[in-house]
């Protein structure tokens, strides 16, 4: 139920502090420190503290503590080795309950009689006993079913920005994530230095869905210590395990925001003087991280599944930064949200062409979604390649250049983010968003349906085609025309105007200025 | 690791005196050997020794030290890392000190546990013996003793190439059913042999002399065979952000090159993806043998979250894998995915030796060791041979490198260049085109071109090399052109350039563009490549020829010949190569008769 212990009978207390920096506490004469072991510490006003042990030499041993060192002195505060790394008592009756970042129930609820007490660090899973992802995930979000399908088993990271509301597509994929088989999933929700309003954000969704009673919390708010952050995803996973593999349950974890964890490792880093990598974070970032993305997946002899959705913040939207990178290299793929389509006003503004979802293959097709599949996602792709890439053209020789070919792209392009892209708060089938897909594809003439081919006898919706046409001659006849010329040179400009903002080099801005 | 446990010699016991992560600092270690293999705490956990000051210790545990306390015993086993060498490595899965992840399994449970040592090969499995040599010939180091069938390949049972193993035969087993363990042969005086041997994994096992590489290694990927060949027994790198495709790129060469063995080293990456390669080996057929894939593949899987130290270790265990069979005379292909994450357990180990950092915190030896390793690539006359006979071997390598925020000027990509003879660039634009293999055909080179153009040449085609030239110079022509476009459109180009724009196009989503995923379109046989390159050139020149006439451009593009040759990609290769054939006389007919407008 916590990450703390009874304390061994045998245990000594020693109050031999010999220096206190950032959130490490320097323990001198100690004969039974064990590397990784939890420390308890009692304060000079008596509560008690956390620590874990870093580093042990000869008899010294360097402790962080999880709570933070403020307080603490070297004279009165007493320090005991537990004998036992961290661990947490682990049981069904978690589901529903709010923990603390260190896995101490803080929602006032009965106490919890754990089944088992587990290792916060798990051990890795051996690679022969994996069993292969490959049951489709219905998220209800065209951008994530159709072009970067989730399996179960599989890590998808949502990368963001500030501002971005990845909280929302977090909690709307949580909500309406479903399986074919229909099972519910249970969810694992480790909250690492968020807001209270992004946290009280996601137990209201929780509790709107009818879900509040399929979770575990784990809450490490803005304000709490920030070492403990280090706990919270391992805990979280040791739990999310116990549920997964032991009780054959479904499981969702939901880790947010890693970029917060990334941070509290930082600071442990840099207070130990450690030779710092990129950026000031550890050289041993991308161990850390993939000892806790690697403890998604399944395993053979167990009908449970971890599915982690990690949520990434880019410092200053920049996706080479040293976070998202190394997370990136570990998950099985990415959903990258864009700046540019929110500040348009679309929801969820998921920037398609930098999204991958590893997996994709494994969880699509005849019977687990439709056969077409995999063939509409790759045309959707590239004809939206070629529509961003032609934006670019646009800006600098006006959209009247362009062949007619090349403008049915740039057309396609915009109706893609509006309507596939943007589809608001609201769920679709795996079939709504293939048929959706067709219909756009219908903007695009029949002959550059290259990748769909063999499936344009079965799919591709005629009369749509056909109504679309008429409906766009209609339009068209109702504009005089030199209503449609001016209405033409002003889209021209806007357009030229949003993509010479958004996409264009420095140089290319102002060759533009410049009119050429 | 059960060699640690059987040769030990020393029974002399240190005690831990610092622990930092994966390195333990230990005490009274005087006598012990740089690289040694010692055993540390009670649990004895493996680690290797990388630092000696008078008479303390530094070692790098292979294992998660949680728990460990000062004080706690090391104990010394005299000997360096070596894997065991032997029938029955082919089709195993070892963790990256060659311990059997199935047996682990078996012993673990699901999750790998600590300080558990299982015999890499089976003790118990019985392998059919037929002796070569015979009693009183004269042996020495290398040289074949008798072979046993394992997979698709005879096993050699060789002399193992170290100091004293020479003479004459005074007995050998006659042919028959010998376990791993049984003595097969002993010398005169007096050393027996059985049919495995161990290697120091960190030294290259000898040969006799090393040879110029001509033949190509034929990978079935258009991009790399017909562009950017490399030789047998080269090396090459592929660098990439992630997610464009390096791990699809290693699997496709594992799955697909034309050579005996392959081991697919995967370091520090995804556990997952290790499950598709264990789920999916098995059931592809070697278009070789006939057998399963897995039958001619050893993996080497030590994902991300398994420990650093061993990390380092694994790409060493592969490339002694690799070189063992090379000995006996077969062409052996390396993967090791990714040789960043190799870099990067190096350069935790020496943040944690708080030695002086080099650039962006690797250790300033990490040029050293890259080129070591690289170096133990080529082919060679082996150690058994002899100038008469026509035994080669070769280890061809192949290292993906996963470039922190993709830039290629960090130093695993860098000093990787420097060592390695291909540069396979792969291109996160390419990949969110979704142009697979997304290897870009700018940034790419290789250096082999000039040692395996003859070969083409001879077995192939004549003009195998203008064909070539002719694809990539119309590819660096779109390249140019497409700048012009950027700025002045499509529409201000002459007739001809945009002729070209088309063939170019033509050659990257008809020819470059290879679906890892179909059937067909999964393995191109090279000569299949040069038909459908040949066809593709040929539409163009005879395009350019018709465009000077006066005839219109898309009146050339309006021919069914374009669309026929979009399928080619698809079509099994025989059929292929008919239709590349009548396409060829096709084309020239047909755009000859075209009609000046």
């Amino acid at each position: 139920m916590c990450a703390r212990f009874a304390a061994p009978l045998t245990t000594t207390r020693y109050s031999t502090l010999d220096s206190v920096a950032g959130p490490l506490i320097i323990v001198r004469g100690v004969s039974d420190a064990a590397y990784d072991e939890t420390v308890e510490i009692t304060m000079p006003d008596g509560t008690q503290r956390t620590g874990q042990v870093l580093e042990v030499e000869g008899d010294n041993a360097v402790v962080q503590v999880y709570e933070g060192t403020s307080g603490i002195d070297v004279d009165v505060t007493a320090v005991r080795f537990m004998g036992e790394v961290a661990r947490i008592g682990v049981s069904q009756e978690l589901l529903g309950r709010v923990l603390d970042g260190a896995g101490r129930p803080i929602d006032g609820g009965k106490e919890i009689m754990p089944d088992e007490r587990r290792d916060i660090n798990g051990a890795p899973i051996n690679p022969v006993q994996r069993d292969e992802p490959s049951d489709f995930i219905e998220t209800g979000v065209s951008a994530i079913d159709g072009l970067n399908t989730l399996v179960r088993g599989q890590k998808l990271p949502i990368f963001t920005a500030s501002g971005l509301p990845a909280n929302e597509l977090a909690a709307l994929i949580v909500r309406q994530a479903r399986v074919l088989s229909g099972e519910e999933f249970a969810i694992v929700f480790a909250a690492m230095g968020i807001t209270n309003r992004e946290a009280a954000y996601f137990i209201q969704s929780f509790e709107e869905s009818g879900a509040l009673d399929r979770v575990v919390l784990f809450r490490n708010l803005a304000d709490d210590p920030t070492v403990e952050r280090i706990l919270t995803p391992r805990c979280a996973l040791t739990v999310a395990e116990y549920l997964a593999f032991s009780c054959d349950m479904q499981v969702l974890v939901v880790l947010s925001d890693m970029t917060n964890y990334c941070e509290a490792l930082r600071e442990i880093s840099t207070a130990r003087e450690e030779v710092p990598g990129r950026r000031g974070y550890p050289g041993y970032l991308y161990t850390d991280l993939s000892t806790i993305y690697e403890r998604a997946g399944r395993i053979k002899g167990s009908q449970g599944s971890i599915t982690q959705l990690p949520i990434v913040s880019m410092p200053d939207d920049d996706i080479t930064h040293p976070i998202p990178d190394l997370t990136g290299y570990i998950t099985e793929g990415q959903i990258v949200l864009s700046r540019a389509l929110h500040r348009r006003g679309l929801f969820p503004p998921v920037d398609a062409l930098p999204c991958l979802s590893r997996l994709m293959n494994a969880g699509i097709g005849p019977e687990k979604t439709r056969e077409d599949h995999s063939a509409v996602a790759n045309q959707l792709y590239s004809a939206y390649a070629r529509g961003a890439e032609l934006r670019r053209l646009v800006a600098i020789i006006g959209e009247d250049a362009l062949s007619e070919v090349d403008r049915s792209y740039l057309h396609f392009a915009a109706r893609f983010e509006e309507r596939f892209i943007a589809q608001g708060a609201t769920g679709r089938t795996i079939e709504e968003t293939l048929d959706l897909g067709w219909e756009l594809l219908t903007l695009l003439p029949v002959d550059e349906l290259k990748r769909v081919r063999d499936f344009i006898d079965t799919y591709y919706p005629k009369d749509v085609a056909e109504a679309e046409r008429a409906k766009e001659e209609e339009r068209e006849s109702e504009m005089t025309k030199e209503e449609a010329a001016a209405e033409k040179l002003r889209q021209n400009r806007e357009h030229a105007a949003r993509a010479t903002d958004e996409i264009l080099s420095p140089e290319a801005q102002t060759i533009v200025n410049r009119g050429i | 690791m059960s060699n640690a446990d059987k040769n030990q010699t020393s029974g002399d016991i240190g005690q831990v005196a610092r622990i930092t992560g994966p390195v333990v600092v230990a005490e009274h270690m005087r006598g012990a050997r740089m690289y040694d293999i010692v055993r540390v705490g009670d649990t004895k956990l493996m680690g290797e020794i990388i630092k000696l000051v008078e008479d303390t210790a530094t070692i790098q545990v292979y294992e998660e030290t949680s728990g460990l306390m000062v004080g706690e015993p090391v104990e010394r086993t005299g000997a360096p890392l070596t894997v065991e060498l032997g029938p029955g490595l082919l089709s195993s899965v070892f963790d990256g000190i060659q311990r059997p992840l199935a047996l682990l399994a078996e012993r673990s449970g699901s999750f790998i546990g600590r300080g558990v040592s299982v015999r890499p090969l089976d003790e118990e499995a019985s392998w059919q013996f037929t002796p070569v040599a015979h009693v009183g010939e004269e042996v020495f180091a290398g040289k074949v003793l008798g072979t046993v069938p394992e997979g698709p390949l005879q096993h050699k049972i060789m002399v193992p190439p170290v100091h004293g193993a020479a003479g004459t035969i005074a007995t050998l087993a006659p042919a028959g059913s010998y376990h791993i363990n049984d003595v097969i042969a002993t010398l005169s005086d007096g050393t027996e042999l059985t049919m495995t041997q161990r290697w120091p994994v960190r030294e290259g096992r000898p040969y006799l002399r090393k040879l110029d590489p001509s033949k190509p290694f034929v990978t079935g990927m258009r991009v790399l065979d017909t562009l950017f060949p490399i030789a047998l027994g080269g090396n090459a790198i592929i660098p990439g952000g992630f997610g464009t495709g390096k791990t699809v790129t290693q699997q496709s060469l594992a799955k697909w090159a034309d050579v005996d063995i392959i081991v697919y080293v995967g370091c520090g990456e995804r556990g997952n993806e290790m499950t598709e390669v264990l789920s999916e080996f098995p059931q592809l057929e070697d278009p070789r043998s006939g057998k399963p894939l897995m039958d001619r593949t050893i993996l080497v899987a030590n994902t991300s979250n398994m420990p650093v130290a061993a990390r380092e270790a694994s790409i060493y265990v592969g490339i002694t894998l690799a070189e063992y069979y090379r000995d006996m005379g077969y062409n052996v292909a390396m993967m090791a995915d990714s040789t960043s994450r190799w870099g990067e357990a190096l350069r935790e180990v020496s943040g944690r030796l708080e030695e002086m950092p080099g650039e962006e915190g690797y250790p300033a030896y990490l040029a050293t060791r890259l080129a070591a390793f690289y170096e133990r690539c080529g082919l060679v006359k082996p150690l058994g041979a002899s100038d008469d006979d026509e035994v080669e071997g070769s280890v061809t390598m192949v290292g993906a490198v996963s470039p922190a925020g993709g830039d290629l000027s960090e130093p695993m990509t860098q000093n990787s260049l420097r060592v390695t003879g291909a540069f396979w660039a792969l291109d996160t634009d390419l990949a969110h085109q979704r142009h697979f293999p997304a290897i870009s055909w700018t940034k790419s080179y290789t250096l082999f071109l000039g040692q395996v153009s003859k070969w083409f040449a001879d077995v192939v085609a004549r003009d195998w090399t203008n064909v070539r030239d002719d694809a990539m110079a119309i590819l660096q022509k779109e390249i140019e052109l497409q700048e012009i476009v950027q700025l002045v459109g499509p529409d201000a180009l002459p007739e001809s350039e945009k002729g070209t724009l088309e063939v170019a196009r033509m050659i990257r989503e008809d020819f470059l563009q290879q679906f890892a995923f179909d059937a067909v379109d999964a393995y191109c046989p090279i000569e299949k490549q040069y038909a459908l390159l040949q066809v593709i050139t040929t539409f163009g020149e005879e395009m350019q020829k018709a465009l000077e006439r006066g005839v219109l451009l898309s009146s050339v593009l309006a021919l069914p010949a374009r669309r026929e040759i979009a399928e080619i990609k698809t079509t099994p290769h025989e059929e292929a190569l008919k239709r590349c054939k009548s396409l060829l006389a096709e084309i020239r007919r047909d755009v000859s008769q075209l009609e000046v407008m």
